[in-house]
């Protein structure tokens, strides 16, 4: 059975060694895309990371920071803002916190999965790449409970495979994936 | 407050559910968070009722609506409290190069500090005027719905831990003293100095519910209007305009802005980035 035009998001969280991976499947993504995708990229606060710029260099995608109360439109790679928490609405806007970080982390990955799993129900890919925190794995587990489709880099190709790791232990993860694999797969979602 | 277990579940907060019992809390209490962004509330809510293993949201009514002193826990929750002293250094950097000069031309000012939660930033702010010798021709009004954190706030009390970011910070801001001139530490906490207290004034406001209560210079309202829905944010803006003066100074959080309110063009900008505005008419 096809895939296409089950879901209106995918949500991806990225840690240590984020860049590269984003950058590998951003690049592989077509410039008319039927989907948004929103990332969280642990990222410090303050200095600035370049980080939307850098990936804007990569994919033929728009890539934007997400503000609150924007609306989320397809085609459109959204990053979460550095010391902020990124939340999903029902009405598919965004909404930001400066709540304490989660898993030490702010914007943390499970903040936005736990909140997009309640705004889209089944409708939505979460996907955990490379990273050295458990962030991830608590957000990958809500995803799978709404009905969602959990996706998880393969820790043996991932530079840091403590993240991938965590959301595989939870049992909650439907597809491991190398990087090339993950992106092969976003791109069959295209309706 | 402790994290909780991450093998644990999380209460699913039904939207409708959710609305409903926020609808009853404001008929019950007055505290109404029916304008507040529910994506984050819902969090707060979920994250309320774990902590006290709660599994419910029928259960969690009854708790609210029977015992005021859980209500005053769960306010103290769901109102996010989260802030720290001289947050975002390039802000306060922005605020004693573009506005200060310009404060210093009033006899004497009046400052509103809305959302003041812990207090954090209202010594900040009193910090900065006081640099500028402006502090003791000043009166600081720091508000808040939660009296919980209104009391820390009064007390100026802050974990020692917290000096070292709070030092580096406050240096990036363009701080030119030796930071710890402004505490005495004491059993791992600091307490602030006396001379900071002097021109404070801490009281409960609801910005929700509650009208302008004076003429200020300077609106100091950072990270609050990020967990109100569209409407209540207008209608929030709308108060901080009534009650400036004209040429009046409106500071928001680095991801807010006047952008989708109706008063935007009565506001000029100072600092685009630091959002900084001023009220032009």
């Amino acid at each position: 059975m096809s895939e296409r035009g089950k879901y209106a998001g995918i949500f991806i969280g990225s840690s240590a060694g984020g860049l590269a991976a984003l950058s590998a499947i951003f690049s592989q993504l077509p410039e008319i895309f039927s989907l948004p995708i929103v990332v969280v990229q642990h990222r410090a606060k303050g200095n600035r990371d370049l980080l939307e710029e850098i990936l804007a260099g990569k994919s033929a995608l728009r890539i934007e920071q997400a503000s609150e109360k924007e609306a989320i439109r397809a085609g459109c790679i959204y990053l979460a803002p550095p010391d902020y928490h990124l939340l999903i609405e029902e009405d598919m806007t965004f909404s930001l916190s400066s709540a304490e970080p989660v898993v030490h982390s702010r914007p943390s990955i499970d903040v936005l999965f736990e909140s997009a799993a309640l705004a889209l129900g089944r409708r939505l890919v979460g996907v955990v790449l490379t990273g050295a925190s458990p962030d991830g794995s608590k957000g990958i587990t809500a995803i799978r409970r709404s009905g969602g489709l959990t996706v998880v880099q393969d820790p043996e190709e991932a530079e840091y495979a403590a993240m991938p790791r965590a959301a595989i232990a939870t049992g909650n993860v439907d597809k491991i994936l190398p990087v090339q694999g993950i992106a092969e797969f976003l791109r069959g979602l295209h309706a | 407050m402790k994290e909780p277990d991450r093998n644990e579940q999380t209460m699913v907060v039904d939207s409708e559910a959710l609305r409903h019992l926020l609808e009853e809390i404001r008929g019950v209490y007055g505290y109404d968070f029916t304008e507040y962004a529910e994506a984050s509330v819902k969090r707060r809510v979920g994250r309320f009722a774990e902590l006290r293993q709660i599994n419910s949201l029928e259960q969690l009514r009854e708790l609210l609506l029977h015992d005021e002193a859980s209500l005053e826990n769960f306010i103290q929750e769901v109102s996010v409290t989260v802030t720290e002293m001289f947050r975002d250094p390039d802000f306060y950097l922005a605020l004693r190069m573009a506005v200060v000069k310009r404060l210093a031309t009033y006899p004497f000012l009046r400052v509103w500090v809305a959302g003041c939660a812990t207090g954090e930033e209202v010594y900040s702010a009193a910090i900065m005027l006081e640099e500028a010798d402006l502090l003791r021709r000043s009166v600081i009004y720091a508000t808040d719905i939660n009296q919980k954190s209104m009391q820390t706030a009064r007390e100026g009390i802050y974990p020692i831990a917290a000096m070292k970011s709070y030092t580096s910070n406050y240096l990036k801001s363009g701080g030119s003293r030796e930071f710890s001139t402004y505490y005495k530490a004491k059993y791992g906490s600091v307490i602030f100095n006396k001379d900071l207290k002097k021109n404070l004034i801490f009281y409960p406001h609801n910005l929700v519910v509650d009208r302008s209560f004076n003429e200020f210079h300077l609106i100091l309202c950072r990270n609050v209007l990020i967990y109100f829905k569209q409407a209540l944010q207008n209608r929030v803006i709308g108060l901080f305009h009534e009650s400036l003066c004209t040429f009046g100074i409106l500071a928001l959080g680095s991801k807010e802005s006047l952008l989708f309110t109706d008063k935007r063009k009565n506001f000029q900008e100072i600092a685009r980035k630091e959002k900084i505005y001023m009220k032009v008419k």
